[in-house]
């Protein structure tokens, strides 16, 4: 029996699709069967992020409206056998997704998979409400600027009053170092602070993570850039594993600490 | 021998007359009585007003024998009502009253979008986050951090105050006065209070000391009977 997480943030554009499709790439990359699905409708973009969107055939709405069969909507990855994804539907009404409808769903794909990642939409309407509806735990994204903040704070309030099994967690993602430094961003630890939430997982603000989007490769898959290891980090801390948040030190500064280290020894 | 006795009393004091209405004589006999009294005692033209206090005992008026008796005492005769006293009130008054006086513990954080309301005083354990909002006809005591909205005294009671641990909030509004945060960036403050300034006619925020002058009653049970 599969866990169901809702990857959600309030505000738009912190990057809860990104989120989606790296812990789930993680996730897949740890040997765990993972489904990803999509319930931005009419705006779906995790398919794009995967780069599997020229291999959709039928969506959510279909599924719900009895137009295929569950299996059938189901995208294998290109990369893994262990990664699915079912998409958003692009053109269809909004309200065609019920809470019945995607409780249905996710119970059925918990026979399956060990992981259901959900790609929440932006906002607190109906949408949000469908994709947090058949979600065991939540993971809330935010970014250090105060609007991500409040929005995410207001979520976390949302989700409380759900009856969900464990508490929402948190990442923070799109950190710049030097300015949480200079005191232009917001401290981490004043996030966690406010929030009074479990942080999952820090991401670093960086450009890879663009381009990989772009080629519609998750940046997961790469092996060295910073955002890379946090997600993969985001991921074993979901199976349980203790992982040490990731210092937001740049190269120069981990080179720095090396060489002191060999300095004190010699 | 019960109508041989006094039903109702009338005694002179400094302040005025203190009316004695016996608790074990029915309600219209009393009045019968009260009505007769009055008009051989009352007042002529060119006298100064009386003052009364009607002193009921243990006998508790509905709202329509209270009328009458306000009509009798006050009405045409030159006589002025004071208070009227009863030693009773009803179960569904002195419950409102409780609830208006207690002060009620609530442990959970505030967060932004939600809005925490409460009869009497809020003793809240954990923070109000910014977009957050609490309100309560009493004090507002927050044992966490006050980023969000505070409305104490919700019912018109400007004695009533803000204390928090720690607090940077959006707004303190005090029964119908507001404040905002400024537009520039400041520091919160640690262990202080909102509360209203006659004086300066505004909110201020000062050291938890100025309760202890400035707010004496909150110490003991009179602030809050007297609340009630």
């Amino acid at each position: 029996m599969g866990e169901a997480i809702v990857i959600t943030s309030g505000k738009g554009g912190v990057g809860k699709t990104t989120t989606s499709a790296n812990i789930g790439t993680a996730l897949a990359l740890m040997e765990k069967k993972v489904c990803l699905i999509d319930t931005d409708i009419g705006l779906r973009n995790l398919d794009v992020v995967m780069g599997l969107e020229n291999r959709i055939i039928y969506d959510i709405v279909d599924v719900i409206q009895g137009r295929c069969k569950l299996k059938q909507a189901l995208i294998k990855d290109k990369r893994f056998d262990y990664l699915s994804l079912l998409p958003a539907a692009q053109t269809s009404d909004k309200t065609a997704v019920t809470i019945s409808g995607m409780k249905e769903i996710v119970a059925e794909l918990k026979q399956e998979y060990d992981y259901i990642i959900i790609d929440c939409p932006a906002g607190i309407e109906q949408g949000f409400q469908n994709a947090i509806a058949g979600a065991d735990r939540a993971i809330v994204v935010t970014t250090p600027e105060k609007s991500s903040v409040r929005d995410a704070d207001r979520i976390v309030g949302l989700l409380e009053k759900e009856d969900m099994k464990e508490s929402p967690s948190l990442v923070i993602n799109r950190i710049r170092n030097h300015m949480m430094k200079s005191g232009d961003m917001i401290d981490v630890d004043d996030i966690v602070q406010l929030l009074s939430i479990d942080l999952i997982g820090i991401v670093i603000d960086d450009d890879e993570v663009i381009k990989a989007s772009n080629k519609g490769e998750p940046i997961a898959l790469s092996p060295n850039s910073k955002a890379s290891i946090a997600y993969r980090n985001i991921a074993r801390r979901i199976l349980g594993e203790t992982v040490p948040l990731q210092s937001l030190e740049d190269d120069k500064g981990v080179l720095m600490r090396v060489k002191k280290f060999l300095g004190m020894r010699g | 021998m019960l109508d041989k006795k006094q039903m109702i009393t009338i005694k002179g004091t400094r302040e005025g007359l203190s009316l004695f209405i016996e608790e074990s004589a029915s309600f219209d006999d009393a009045i019968k009585e009260l009505n007769e009294k009055i008009m051989a005692s009352k007042p002529k033209k060119d006298e100064p007003v009386v003052s009364v206090k009607v002193k009921l005992g243990n006998r508790y008026l509905n709202e329509e024998q209270e009328q009458v008796l306000r009509r009798i005492i006050s009405g045409e005769n030159r006589f002025h009502i004071e208070s009227i006293e009863s030693e009773l009130i009803r179960i569904e008054d002195a419950l409102k009253w409780q609830e208006e006086s207690e002060i009620k513990a609530i442990n959970r954080i505030v967060r932004s979008g939600q809005v925490l309301y409460i009869k009497g005083d809020l003793l809240l354990i954990g923070d109000v986050n910014p977009g957050g909002k609490v309100i309560a006809t009493g004090n507002i005591y927050i044992m966490g951090n006050l980023y969000g909205i505070a409305h104490a005294g919700s019912e018109g009671d400007r004695d009533a105050f803000i204390a928090a641990s720690y607090m940077k909030p959006t707004q303190l509004r005090i029964a119908d006065y507001i404040s905002r945060a400024p537009d520039y960036e400041a520091d919160g403050v640690y262990m202080e209070c909102g509360i209203i300034d006659e004086e300066q006619d505004k909110i201020i925020i000062d050291s938890l000391k100025i309760l202890s002058h400035k707010r004496k009653e909150i110490s003991g049970f009179e602030r809050r009977m007297n609340n009630g």
